[in-house]
């Protein structure tokens, strides 16, 4: 049994709330750099060297990439032989979450209440997964979402029968929806299978994965390459503004499912992807 | 084409502009984001007056994340704007000229246009720490129990935004889609 403190938790939440929205993974950042090269349309050509030098300024300057900086999703797998002390693990982690977005600078942009809506002022409460896995340490991954691109996101309870044609359509469907208002380019995270939560979950996990890790599975990986290429097809473009950059990667996470069923998420998540991930 | 343009606007500034025009602009711009809108929309509806002079401003979609001790604003890019479309006609009735933002606008904002005379842009969406740096002036004018949501005036300079919907109801956004 290993012992973990609270304190290390909320330490380490803190710093990664913070380090999520000044700096991209190096896998979303070589990418939204790497589309200014590829790009033909002069608009969204302009538009991609905006965005790399807004991720200069943003680390020299230290000033948030994006100024949605987003509702904190929080997955969280902890070890079976960990035993936690200090604070409720729960508290402990909004704790972290508050202390980043206070002393981040960071945008609180959370109301209590759907319909009564006050901003909490903190940015708390986070959107915690909690997952029990074998070992002794818990690792912890931080996904501030902003709500542009979140809005644009769409579940789809197919039949069977729909198969692979019928998973692009609903995808292609939703990105073309999605146009201009989810700031693209944009990452598509795809959860195919399981039930109706558990392909949201595994879509929004699907957008923490490192583009350039595609599935292991070879249909998935193919499908994956598929609609990339389709949604680039598609001719959004940078800002929606026109160009062959409408996403930047598309990620796939699948389930066993029913007999009956294929359900398909579809988390759409801007090129401001963030997710940092740690290991206590 | 690039046009540089100083706010306030007239009806003759936005009957030059075309959708696809790159525009920088100077001068005074106000913000406002969902729960301002709404409380404006209420009040104009009750009969109240609203804290910012609609007549030949613009509105930009914006809740910045708060500023450090040696910065003007924090990072200040614009949010999406069909979540203000329920509240824009009745204020592009009342004066409003032009609207700062990101994403797709309805009908019934784009026939007030027309009929007002009145210009969409879109500044980048995620570029907020490189547009911040065009903002050379912040302070909270009205509203300031809505936090990040409060109106604030801003003075810009070269403040980079692209027409999407002109006066004439042009939209860059259904060009680009009919083009490819
Ligand atoms: S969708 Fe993404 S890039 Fe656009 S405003 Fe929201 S967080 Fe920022």
């Amino acid at each position: 049994m290993r012992v973990i403190r609270t304190e290390e938790i909320i330490q380490q939440i803190k710093e990664m709330c913070i380090e999520a929205n000044y700096q991209l993974a190096s896998d979303v950042e070589s990418r939204v750099r790497g589309a200014f090269l590829k790009e033909t349309s002069v608009l969204g050509r302009q538009i991609l060297g905006q965005l790399s030098e807004n991720l200069d300024i943003a680390s020299a300057d230290f000033i948030p990439i994006c100024q949605d900086t987003g509702m904190a999703i929080v997955f969280i797998k902890i070890g079976q032989n960990v035993h936690i002390e200090g604070l409720n693990l729960e508290e402990a982690i909004n704790e972290g979450i508050r202390q980043g977005y206070e002393e981040g600078y960071l945008r609180k942009s959370v109301v209590k209440d759907p319909f009564i809506r006050i901003n909490t002022k903190d940015n708390t409460p986070g959107i915690i997964h909690y997952d029990i896995v074998p070992g002794d340490q818990i690792e912890i991954t931080v996904a501030p979402k902003g709500f542009g691109s979140e809005n644009m996101s769409r579940v789809y309870m197919l039949k069977p029968s729909d198969g692979i044609e019928g998973v692009k359509q609903a995808v292609l469907e939703t990105v073309k929806l999605a146009g201009p208002n989810a700031c693209p380019p944009i990452v598509v995270g795809i959860g195919i299978g399981g039930s109706f939560e558990k392909c949201a979950l595994l879509a929004k996990k699907a957008l923490t994965r490192n583009m350039n890790q595609p599935s292991d599975q070879e249909h998935i990986r193919t499908l994956e390459e598929d609609l990339l290429f389709e949604i680039n097809e598609l001719g959004i473009g940078p800002g929606g503004l026109g160009g062959k950059t409408t996403a930047l990667g598309v990620n796939i996470e699948t389930y066993p499912t029913h007999i009956a069923g294929l359900p398909v998420a579809i988390n759409i998540c801007c090129h401001v992807n963030r997710h940092v991930t740690r290991v206590i | 084409m690039d046009q540089y343009i100083t706010t306030p606007l007239t009806t003759q500034k936005v009957e030059e502009l075309r959708a696809g025009d790159y525009v920088y602009l100077s001068g005074i711009i106000y913000t406002a984001r969902d729960a301002a809108h709404q409380r404006m929309y209420e009040t104009m509806e009750e009969g109240g007056s609203i804290p910012i002079d609609l007549k030949n401003n613009i509105i930009y979609y914006l809740g910045p994340t708060p500023e450090k001790e040696n910065q003007v604003i924090g990072s200040a890019g614009p949010t999406t704007s069909s979540r203000m479309d329920k509240y824009t006609p009745l204020l592009l009735d009342s004066g409003l000229k032009g609207m700062i933002g990101k994403g797709k606008r309805n009908q019934a904002v784009i026939d007030a246009m027309i009929k007002n005379k009145a210009v969409y842009f879109a500044a980048v969406g995620g570029a907020g720490a490189l547009l911040s740096k065009r903002i050379k002036a912040s302070k909270v004018i009205a509203y300031d129990d809505l936090g990040t949501e409060a109106i604030r005036e801003l003075f810009v300079e070269d403040f980079p935004v692209i027409v999407v919907i002109d006066s004439e109801g042009n939209n860059l956004y259904e060009i680009v889609m009919q083009s490819s």
